[in-house]
């Protein structure tokens, strides 16, 4: 009897407040916007759809957020994973302060956090500010609404999600079998490209997916540091639906995006189950 | 040292460069005098001084504040019993369901969750009447759901890491299985519902896109007050809000780490 | 009182797979009863249907007369010490053995005074308001069996009782639990992998495979008599040798053996007939070693050379190759001491057993 009460509690608010939304979002992308209260109609049509694969806006729009949030994802796997390999590799109480100090920005305001580049890529922010008084550049280089202040804001925010995973693959490998390969007369880098990284790939999966998966709907760091010619899916959703109020089409928008992320997090659902029952 | 460790040191040093440069920039700014918060005008604290007589702000923070102590303490209970439920009912009738509606809301992109869960509340209301306005009850609702699947999560790896045979012995010993709850889980996984409900309370105060979508006129909360300011540049009151949630984050985070360090 | 606990056609299944298939078994009140097996055959199932763990899939228990079988754990008079010992990390020493008395809401003076005897029983009087992280593992054993024993139950299960200890301390604790067991009279079921742990422990024995007992008995039945070749060979070493029934006599079967080369006598309460194929079973320290042709007429002798050789102290390890290029192993006590080995690689010797020492093995 508390078993079911135990188990329906989460079970129906789940249901409520996260399945049912769901539906509606379906079902409203099926309809048509007119103006009024609620701002669409009760029809269903697959025009929305239609309208999404034939305006090369939106194709465009939805390949440059795979295309930036790749990037975003391989720039902080090739910072990320030397980082987790020095930190697995460091004695036990400099290990815990480093990682601490990964973790750390994390629970500080991501907003915040990406703000904190804004008075960095000004032009007359720190960095521009530096390279005009050493001499490097006479005038301010355009840093801040370029895709690669979006980069840096990408990577600058999800670094800590591709570290973690990557420590916790690396720290549970055992240094021996790296010296196992080199005394059986692996190089260093053979070595590396023999035992650390395939053992290491669960973690550089996880990883990657934890970094991609957000990265693609993103809208803070595109809005604050990106141009506005950097259209990004997860803010032509945000202005579809608040600037245009064209509820139907952000609902389509949505929908497709969620069919763009279903194979990875599939994958990382399976990873992550896989990977606790290994632990247990 | 050799070639290789030699590399690995000057990336983590880049690394943490990285990180922590505009934090502490950040800081150095917000004594900046100037009001162009990039030109340092020589030091000063008036900018903390117009932070505390900022009343949008006070009333954006206070906002944020009420909504993440109820969201984490519901997303907490919620999310415990979750996590019991799936580390320890091994069958039972949509179980797979379950732990996919678990784990999806951390995964799922803010615009979604924010966007299906407004139109949820905008479909109610029309049926129901519930809720009459938005603000402080849908932001909490749409808060708890996501942050309870954090919650469910760390609580389901701490009992999966517990020897399961503590509550067998209970129940062994007399012990009916409610009371074992009682006795021996919920003491055992303590530890993890204090982190969850931290994580909960973060990512409460933390979020910007979903409240955008879920709240209505005139309630904004902190994030929300700060988005507003920051889409037209860089400003100094900002600065000075920001030193202090730094500061506040990264002297509560050390003092834990401190005390967890020192226990083992 | 005879039959304590009566098991009847006990079955658990997984799925398709039956963990415990078809058990029938009955335990006598005092009894120090162990359940030996490897791992996967069912003793753990079988242990936790007496607890209440699992249900069974079908079949009964009954426990002092009262049907159990779909009794929760916490309802019946039987208590458990686990493997793990599962002693509860967030309370002290006196908190874990006074729970079970808790629960029953026993007043607080009983609950004092039992809480006394028990840390006096397993003397741990000093330990008391420790937590369980700073006892030993020994230490932690005992606060299990405290607090299981509290309550004064019908029967006291004990999964894997002494795995965890290291191995001076295994013995010694061995004969904790048999003097405990002998004061208080309770009634023992011990589940182990250890056949050494269940030969000294208990007085009577229960090999379990597949699910299915292979053999009940004493120890020294199960030693001596095994029932079949997975008995014979789950506890301790044994040498077989393939022959046929050549004739059932007063004294015994007599076995030809090609392995052998040699006509054997082998007991054995099964039924054979004559020209069946079966095996004939001998132990490793039954078997006597000689440079010379023993004299005696009774015992098989047979002749080979000396294959391997290996010195344990207490007793030598031999592997005799027998003309056939059959490997008979040989355990022979080391009673004098001597620095000189008795016999070196490729020696040719002679290997004896009296005749009743062999036992007929069917599949």
């Amino acid at each position: 009897m508390w078993k079911k009460a135990l188990i329906a509690a989460p079970y129906l608010w789940l249901l409520l407040f996260f399945l049912a939304p769901f539906a509606i979002v379906l079902k409203i992308s099926l309809a048509e916007p007119v103006f009024g209260q609620p701002p669409y109609t009760h029809t269903v049509s697959l025009e929305n759809f239609a309208f999404l694969f034939s305006d090369k806006l939106y194709a465009i729009t939805y390949l440059r957020s795979v295309f930036m949030a790749a990037c975003a994802t391989l720039l902080c796997l090739a910072l990320g994973f030397p980082m987790a390999y020095g930190i697995a590799r460091c004695g036990r109480a400099t290990r815990s302060l480093l990682l601490m100090l990964i973790i750390l920005p994390f629970w500080i305001s991501f907003l915040l956090r990406v703000y904190a580049w804004m008075g960095l890529m000004n032009n007359y922010g720190t960095i521009n500010s530096l390279l005009l008084w050493a001499g490097v550049i006479d005038q301010p280089m355009q840093l801040m609404y370029t895709d690669f202040a979006v980069f840096v804001g990408l990577v600058y925010s999800y670094l800590p999600f591709m570290i973690l995973p990557l420590y916790a693959s690396l720290e549970r490998m055992d240094l021996d079998l790296v010296e196992a390969a080199q005394d059986l007369g692996a190089s260093g880098s053979r070595a590396f490209w023999d035992v650390t990284w395939p053992l290491a790939r669960p973690g550089v999966i996880a990883g990657c997916l934890l970094v991609f998966i957000p990265a693609i709907g993103e809208y803070v760091i595109p809005y604050l540091l990106g141009g506005p010619e950097s259209l990004l899916i997860g803010r032509v959703l945000f202005d579809e639906f608040f600037v245009n109020r064209d509820w139907p089409l952000a609902s389509a928008v949505a929908i497709v995006l969620l069919l763009l992320l279903v194979v990875p997090i599939v994958l990382l659902q399976r990873y992550q189950s896989r990977d606790q029952e290994n632990t247990a | 040292m050799n070639r290789q460790s030699r590399f690995i040191v000057s990336v983590l040093a880049f690394g943490y460069a990285f990180l922590y440069i505009p934090l502490v920039l950040v800081i150095v700014y917000s004594f900046n005098d100037s009001r162009i918060a990039t030109v340092w005008g020589g030091f000063s604290t008036r900018w903390y001084g117009e932070l505390l007589r900022n009343e949008q702000i006070l009333d954006a923070a206070f906002l944020s504040l009420r909504i993440a102590l109820t969201s984490a303490t519901i997303a907490t209970i919620f999310g415990t019993m979750a996590g019991i439920a799936l580390a320890r009912f091994r069958r039972f009738r949509g179980r797979t369901l379950f732990s996919g509606m678990i784990v999806s809301p951390m995964v799922m992109p803010e615009v979604i969750t924010g966007l299906s869960l407004l139109l949820l509340f905008v479909t109610l209301q029309q049926l129901t009447g519930w809720p009459a306005q938005r603000g402080f009850g849908t932001i909490t609702i749409a808060h708890t759901t996501f942050a309870m699947a954090y919650v469910a999560i760390i609580v389901q790896s701490r009992l999966m890491s517990m020897d399961e045979s503590l509550e067998e012995a209970a129940m062994d010993l007399g012990g009916h299985p409610l009371r074992v709850m009682f006795d021996i889980t919920l003491p055992l996984i303590a530890p993890a519902m204090v982190a969850g409900w931290l994580l909960a309370f973060t990512l409460s105060l933390d979020d910007l896109v979903i409240a955008s979508f879920v709240s209505g006129p005139g309630s904004n909360t902190l994030p929300m007050y700060i988005f507003s300011k920051v889409k037209l540049g860089v400003s100094p009151d900002i600065n000075a809000l920001a030193t202090l949630i730094i500061l506040l984050v990264s002297s509560g985070v050390l003092l834990s780490w401190l005390v967890a360090r020192r226990r083992t | 009182m005879k039959d304590f606990i009566r098991i009847r056609g006990i079955s658990k299944h997984f799925g398709d797979f039956a963990a415990v298939d078809n058990v029938d078994l009955t335990i006598e009140k005092g009894e120090l009863f162990a359940i030996l097996g490897g791992s996967g055959c069912g003793k753990t199932t079988l242990l936790r249907m007496l607890a209440g763990f699992e249900t069974p899939t079908s079949g009964t228990i009954e426990i002092d007369g009262v049907d159990v079988t779909n009794q929760p754990p916490y309802e019946r008079h039987v208590n458990m010490m686990f493997q793990s010992y599962a002693v509860f990390p967030h309370m002290s020493v006196e908190k874990n053995i006074a729970y079970g008395l808790r629960k029953e809401r026993t007043p607080g003076k009983e609950i004092a005074k039992r809480v006394d005897e028990m840390l006096e029983l397993v003397q741990l009087g000093n330990f008391r308001s420790r937590k369980p992280d700073q006892l030993s593992g020994g230490q932690r054993q005992r606060v299990a069996l405290a607090r299981a024993l509290i309550k004064r139950p019908k029967v006291l299960l004990l999964d894997e009782p002494l795995a965890a200890l290291d191995k001076k301390l295994r013995e010694r604790t061995q004969f904790e639990l048999m003097n405990i067991q002998d004061e208080l009279g309770v009634t023992f079921v011990v589940v182990t992998h250890d056949q050494e742990e269940a030969m000294t422990l208990s007085t009577r024995i229960a090999v379990m495979d597949n699910g299915r007992f292979q053999q009940i008995g004493t120890p020294k039945e199960i030693y001596e008599f095994p029932a079949n070749r997975f008995v014979a060979e789950f506890i301790g070493t044994i040498n077989t040798f393939k022959g046929r029934v050549a004739a059932v006599a007063d004294e015994g079967i007599k076995v030809y053996s090609t392995e052998a080369g040699v006509t054997l006598t082998a007991l054995g309460k099964q039924l054979v007939e004559e020209g069946q194929e079966i095996e004939v079973a001998v132990r490793p320290e039954k078997i006597f070693i000689s440079k010379e042709k023993p004299e005696s007429d009774d015992d098989v002798c047979i002749e080979g050379v000396v294959d391997d050789l290996g010195y344990l102290g207490n007793r030598s390890l031999y592997r005799i190759r027998l003309e056939s290029g059959k490997i008979v192993q040989v355990s022979s006590q080391n009673r004098r001491r001597s620095i000189t080995r008795f016999l070196e690689w490729e020696d040719k010797v002679w290997i004896s057993w009296r005749a009743g020492s062999a036992v007929v093995l069917l599949d």
